[in-house]
């Protein structure tokens, strides 16, 4: 599950999901479509920003699969095709996004939070992990294309993907991954998301056209995705 | 408008007037027509140094001209025709047969910023000027070419995110720190052009065949040259072989 709600500018979207660990299940997922939806719908005159949080010792560990069980593999597969539409969705929000990671993301869960445009986290608690190498699973195409997109030194993508590296704050900002880790508790990463929130907010950018530079930042995983760009003059000079 | 001169090895490309040097149909027509003077009295061992007098390198396209066409759909068209026009200008500087050199004496943005890019090295001052992609903030999205050699140019994917999705105006350190400009150690518009004839000095001193070197340039950027067309070629001029 997740909750959706306004404060003032902001939008502020809660993981809650089914469990403290907040993974990725068909609820959640749909949760959060329906959420990204919402936004898109009610953030039509620019000027808001979307902040990504959880609660507690996990921001998301991933997708939720019944391991051990006879179907995992069909229900993991059913997850990763269902959270394209996540990445799509996010990808194509016509506001700036902010993920306020307080504690573990890892697998689907850091995709997620890579899928922001700003990525702040802990510096005391939390590491950012994809566990794929060690749980032999491969990366599904979109996957990959965010890390390349989003993690620029082959050193830093070669050591979270192919070395399972659990990155913690500090580190997280050297390697160029997240934006910020100078805080010491939940409650001043959530803070300071809001004020960076705030920040973007009050340029007041044009929403399609903040989409469609976005995507143009990113044209690998839009290819993956199938999200078409297109040409926006917007300029009231014009 | 701009002028080209020739001293020594070096060819000087200036933005001239006291304006922000806006991209004008002519201005543009101009820029084309003395790349490809520079390129075919081009001989090895020669370089371009391209600059501007005052306070803008160029502030980008010239959009009041674009926005006087009475329509918004007729504004439209000559900004289309505008981004067009000045695609041949990135062609004929990533062609170029020898080392290009901007001294940016002040603000460059949006198209401003993508000439500056267009070259091999960018010098700009410390004390004034920034670089700005100035089009989140008008309401613009990026002709395909424009984020190609931003990519190309701009390694860090943070950097561009500051720079296009959030209108960052970077100044000389930070644009040295975030790894666009080659050197901001300049206070003054004679420091930032004298740095670039030494620059430019020492490299026409390597006397590269100017062929090859530009078929190397091509090849760092196949991207961008993908977009613009630039069919690469091989050549082995060497005279060992």
């Amino acid at each position: 599950m997740c909750t959706l709600e306004k404060h003032g500018s902001l939008f502020i979207l809660t993981l809650i999901g089914d469990n403290h660990e907040h993974r990725l299940g068909p609820s959640l997922i749909d949760c959060l479509l329906s959420a990204l939806s919402q936004v898109n719908s009610q953030a039509i005159n620019g000027g808001s920003a979307l902040i990504t949080v959880a609660h507690g010792k996990f921001f998301c560990n991933g997708f939720d699969v019944p391991w051990g069980q006879s179907d995992a593999r069909s229900r993991l597969h059913q997850m990763v095709e269902s959270f394209r539409s996540v990445m799509s969705a996010l990808l194509s929000l016509p506001v700036p996004t902010i993920a306020a990671v307080s504690g573990h993301a890892a697998a689907g869960g850091l995709v997620l939070a890579l899928g922001h445009d700003y990525v702040l986290m802990r510096r005391d608690r939390g590491f950012l992990y994809m566990s794929e190498v060690d749980l032999a699973i491969t990366l599904p195409d979109y996957v990959a294309a965010l890390m390349r997109s989003k993690i620029g030194g082959s050193a830093a993508r070669r050591d979270v993907l192919l070395r399972g590296m659990k990155v913690k704050g500090e580190e997280a900002v050297r390697m160029g991954i997240v934006d910020s880790a100078a805080y010491d508790s939940e409650e001043s990463v959530v803070e300071a998301a809001v004020r960076l929130g705030h920040r973007l907010a009050e340029r007041k950018w044009n929403g399609e056209v903040y989409a469609e530079i976005r995507k143009s930042l990113y044209p690998e995983i839009c290819g993956v995705l199938g999200l078409v760009s297109k040409t926006i003059v917007a300029s009231s000079k014009l | 408008m701009c002028t080209l001169e020739k001293r020594g090895n070096l060819f000087f490309l200036t933005l001239t007037g006291d304006d922000d040097h806006r991209f004008s149909l002519t201005l543009i027509e101009s820029l084309i027509f003395a790349l490809s003077k520079v390129k075919s009295q081009a001989v090895h061992g020669s370089a371009l140094i391209t600059t501007a007098h005052g306070k803008f390198f160029s502030n980008g396209f010239d959009l009041a001209w674009a926005q006087s066409a009475g329509s918004s759909s007729g504004a439209i068209d000559r900004l289309h025709h505008l981004v067009a026009s000045f695609k041949p200008v990135v062609s004929a500087l990533l062609s170029l047969p020898m080392p290009t050199i901007a001294a940016l004496p002040g603000h460059a943005a949006a198209a401003g910023f993508l000439l500056a890019l267009s070259h091999d090295y960018v010098l700009m001052r410390r004390d004034r000027g920034v670089l700005y992609m100035s089009e989140v903030d008008i309401g613009l999205t990026l002709p395909d070419y424009f984020t190609a050699l931003m990519r190309s140019k701009i390694g860090s994917a943070s950097a561009r995110r500051d720079i296009l999705l959030a209108g960052r105006k970077v100044k000389g350190e930070e644009a040295v720190r975030m790894g666009i400009v080659d050197s901001a150690a300049h206070d003054s518009e004679e420091s930032v052009v004298e740095g670039a004839v030494r620059l430019g000095e020492q490299l026409v001193k390597r006397k590269w065949n100017g062929e090859v070197y530009a078929e190397i340039r091509k090849s760092l950027y196949p991207e961008i040259c993908g977009v613009l067309g630039l069919v690469p070629k091989t050549v082995v001029a060497s005279s060992k072989l």
